[in-house]
């Protein structure tokens, strides 16, 4: 009798140490389940893209701060390796066409239309021109993005990679991934790379 | 030489008014928000929501003034200071959006759909939830945020609030936690919180429900959030729904401690 108390406490011991162990993947599910049951597809922000994680936004969701570095490594070039340069091998496109792109905000929110052209809301982040005092601090300063680093074939290859897929190079960057989630065009970013880059940019006079 | 340093002058004096000019943007507003403080329009929501919730109505012909917040049936002194909590009658955690609607079906015997009708006012469509939560929020104003995870199924809201807070999707894979997780940010010139910072959560969350000048309406916890989950390019949530309750949960134990300070004056 005595025994069978014994293993009966064991038991109950074991069961409560998994449970606390299990807590925080559990908060996870119901968080999953949560979002499953309360949010509605509206406009472009479908549930699809809430429900089904990619790779990056799982692991990123998983290490909100410290990713641990052979899981960032490994989610690094995986995203490297997706990224599509432009098909012609042009990389520049019109720094005019860019700019507008980079002031705008609209695309891909529950209010805005299926289908609708997105902006790129590069100011809402970065400083680009210096005629632009509107801008946010998350992002680094883009000013004179070209005059310091010049034009080489590796520079523009690398920032177009940026702009298409910037957790190729940072994972778990808060920066959208503008060209492997589709929200800009090849044609766009182009023109945001003109802006950047082209000596006839205003970001680079 | 002295082409040079006139340029860099020049470059440095650019730069200063750069920043002088957004600065004083951002004193424009706080000097608007000074000016119109002690006459925030809110206090009409605020009187027009007592008088909501004192008169009788619904299919049971009853006035929500036996409704328990939380405090004890009849109590909305202090009551919104210590929600989201557990309900016992319910088994459930709930924020005060969503009492509300438990209160308008159970007291006044309206459906669920009549509960949630016009959440969120606009010109000539007025909501009547807004003024009543503005008259239950004002009850509580100058009063410290305290807010309790000790119960199970607060902890546990808490804790779902807090991962949805770091969960990354959509088309920009954005979080909450992409705009509220650093000290010192901006979109554009508009500062950001820092919701795990507790001075910032405390400021932030002290403020909602919120006169919108800029909508002319005073606005819930809930349309606060909507609107940050819009910009996450997230789907849109359902009114009243648990999700929104987590995530309230967990800004509001961020905030704990604070001073509650709404329904305030917002752009």
């Amino acid at each position: 009798m005595k025994k069978r108390i014994g293993i009966l406490i064991a038991s109950v011991v074991t069961i409560a140490g998994c449970a606390t162990v299990a807590a925080d993947s559990d908060y996870g599910k119901e968080a999953m389940a949560m979002l499953k049951a309360d949010f509605k597809s509206k406009g472009p922000a479908t549930m699809e893209r809430l429900l089904n994680q990619d790779e990056a936004q799982q692991l990123c969701s998983e290490y909100p701060t410290d990713v641990p570095k052979d899981k960032a490594a490994a989610l690094e070039a995986s995203q490297l390796k997706q990224v599509k340069y432009p098909a012609d091998g042009k990389y520049l496109g019109d720094w005019k066409e860019g700019e507008k792109i980079a002031q705008n905000g609209r695309g891909m929110q529950s209010s805005d239309a299926v289908g609708s052209v997105n902006g790129g809301n590069c100011y809402a982040c970065h400083q680009i021109s210096k005629a632009e005092i509107s801008f946010g601090n998350i992002g680094p300063s883009l000013y004179q993005y070209g005059k310091i680093r010049g034009q080489s074939e590796d520079m523009l290859k690398y920032t177009w990679a940026k702009i298409y897929n910037a957790q190729a190079f940072t994972a778990c960057s808060n920066m959208p991934r503008f060209g492997h989630n589709g929200i800009l065009q090849e044609k766009q970013i182009k023109d945001v790379m003109a802006l950047l880059l082209d000596p006839a940019s205003p970001v680079n006079k | 030489m002295r082409q040079r340093s006139l340029y860099l002058f020049a470059a440095v004096a650019i730069s200063a008014t750069a920043s002088v000019m957004a600065q004083s943007t951002t004193d424009e507003i706080a000097k608007y928000r000074q000016l119109l403080a002690d006459g925030n329009p809110a206090e009409l929501w605020e009187m027009r929501g007592e008088e909501l919730w004192r008169t009788k109505a619904g299919p049971k012909n009853v006035s929500l003034e036996q409704c328990d917040l939380g405090k004890g049936a009849g109590v909305v002194k202090g009551a919104y200071a210590e929600l989201p909590r557990y309900f016992k009658d319910v088994n459930k955690v709930m924020d005060l959006e969503q009492r509300l609607i438990y209160c308008r079906m159970n007291l006044q015997g309206l459906t669920r759909e009549q509960a949630v009708k016009m959440p969120f006012g606009s010109t000539g469509k007025p909501s009547d939830i807004e003024p009543m939560v503005a008259y239950i929020t004002s009850e509580s104003r100058g009063m410290k945020m305290s807010v309790s995870t000790a119960h199970p199924e607060e902890k546990r809201a808490y804790e779902i609030g807090k991962k949805i807070f770091f969960y990354r999707a959509g088309s920009h894979d954005f979080a909450c936690a992409t705009c509220h997780a650093v000290d010192n940010q901006r979109i554009r010139l508009q500062d950001l919180p820092n919701l795990l910072n507790k001075s910032n959560a405390q400021a932030a969350y002290g403020t909602w429900p919120a006169y919108r000048v800029s909508q002319g309406e005073v606005r819930t916890m809930q349309h606060r959030l909507n609107d940050c989950f819009r910009q996450q390019r997230f789907p849109e949530p359902l009114y009243g729904s648990d999700v929104i309750t987590a995530v309230t949960m967990f800004l509001a134990k961020s905030a704990d401690g604070g001073v509650y300070n709404g329904p305030a004056l917002k752009r």
